[in-house]
């Protein structure tokens, strides 16, 4: 059975991305273990909250070294909305922060009419609509999809980061968490 | 801007979903377990809990509710009643809520948006306003403030609050339409000219909401048939509104 490992950082809605996993029938389970990470079929970086915080948590569990290392050996790793965020070599949020460095790019401060960003957007290529709540977001070159100008799906190597929260997104997020454990 | 959202709200008091008029007379509607399921299955986009009484008064009893309800979504939840600290909110979002309300506590003590926003992030932060006659009231309905509805969803969104979830007591449980004042004069802009008062069935109702506001909220409407939720889709998309599709 496919084996899906969701990283507990303190900065996760970790308990909403296990559940969607467990409707899918995977094995499922939250995690600091970097060793648990490590040998997952698919780990999942979630997240929710600043990025400051969350990178110093990562550190402290060694779960940051355990996620470059999986993208260095091309093993299929999923970051969600901060998730994705820090994957990238930086973020302005927080006065500066230094990320995982997986995916090129920084992350920046949105300038939307409303910030938080919030709500279903349509999301292209595809033009399903999936729920984004995100103040921050990512400028990558890496990008594979958008959302009303923003990047909402970026791919680098084994990588794939979304800026919307499959998780909350109805049949539409349970499709796309699907299409994850089976990449094409 | 992202799409218009359509957001059942489950008032619940001892456990149970309830539903009045003008905050009064609830009456037993369903078991929040139950109509969360069917909200989420029949296309809400998100779902609001508030316990409206903060009779969940011990707060684990709240949260294991919380839980389970959670348990059966796959779409954004908001759950407010009786947070009074950060910690209040952190158990909740700990239980599967993404959003956090705060209500009377944080009329009270205003700082209070500010510190959820600071540790839970702008975007788990809604502030609840009650209010009658453009004025705010505490406590589940029960007690003026002297605020200005407009003025302290303003207040609100400067200290971090990332979405205001507005009732109108006038308007609440009437089935007559949302309290388009109040809510233009909250969203601080120009109240669009209505067309034709009369006959206006539900429908339209919330396609005027929509005008102003980024979601509505729904309940005496809903929940006696959750599965209302679809046809009142489809009428919305032949008004025009451009609501998801969410099949």
């Amino acid at each position: 059975m496919t084996k899906v490992r969701i990283c507990d950082y303190g900065a996760g809605n970790t308990r909403s991305v296990e559940v969607a996993f467990r409707r899918l029938g995977v094995d499922v389970a939250v995690t600091s273990d970097a060793a648990s990470v490590l040998e997952a079929d698919l780990a999942v970086l979630p997240g929710v909250g600043s990025a400051g915080s969350a990178m110093d948590e990562l550190r402290s569990n060694g779960l940051d070294g355990a996620l470059r290392e999986r993208v260095h050996a091309g093993q299929a790793t999923l970051g969600i909305c901060l998730g994705l965020q820090l994957a990238l070599e930086e973020s302005e949020e927080d006065g500066g922060v230094e990320g995982l460095g997986i995916v090129p790019g920084r992350a920046y401060r949105i300038h939307a009419a409303r910030v938080p960003r919030i709500g279903w957007a349509r999301v292209d290529p595809g033009g399903a609509a999936y729920y984004f709540a995100h103040s921050f977001a990512a400028d990558t070159t890496a990008a594979t999809a958008h959302s009303e100008g923003i990047v909402a799906e970026a791919r680098h190597g084994s990588f794939l980061g979304v800026q919307f929260h499959p998780e909350k997104s109805g049949p539409a997020g349970a499709r796309y968490l699907e299409r994850c454990l089976s990449p094409a | 801007m992202p799409l218009p959202r359509l957001i059942p709200c489950l008032d619940v008091a001892a456990g149970r979903v309830v539903k009045g008029v003008r905050f009064e007379g609830l009456r037993d509607v369903g078991d929040p377990v139950e109509l969360g399921a069917a909200y989420s299955e029949a296309g809400a986009d998100e779902l609001v809990f508030l316990d409206v009484k903060a009779t969940l008064e011990e707060r684990q009893s709240l949260v294991e509710l919380v839980g389970r309800v959670a348990g059966e979504l796959a779409i954004p939840f908001t759950v407010g009643g009786g947070v009074r600290v950060v910690g209040d909110a952190a158990s909740l979002l700990d239980a599967g809520a993404d959003k956090v309300s705060v209500n009377s506590a944080a009329l009270a003590r205003p700082e209070l948006i500010g510190e959820l926003a600071g540790r839970l992030g702008s975007q788990a932060v809604v502030t609840a306003i009650d209010a009658a006659g453009g004025e705010v009231y505490s406590h589940a309905g029960t007690r003026p403030t002297g605020r200005r509805a407009s003025e302290w969803a303003r207040e609100a969104e400067e200290r971090g609050a990332g979405e205001i979830l507005l009732t109108s007591i006038d308007a609440d449980g009437t089935r007559e339409g949302y309290d388009l004042p109040l809510t233009t004069a909250v969203a601080g802009i120009p109240r669009p000219s209505r067309r034709d008062d009369r006959n206006r069935d539900r429908a339209r109702h919330v396609a005027d909401v929509l005008e102003v506001a980024q979601a509505a909220l729904l309940a005496s409407i809903l929940h006696e048939n959750p599965e209302r939720l679809s046809s009142l889709r489809s009428e919305l998309r032949e008004l025009g509104v451009p609501v998801r599709d969410a099949a």
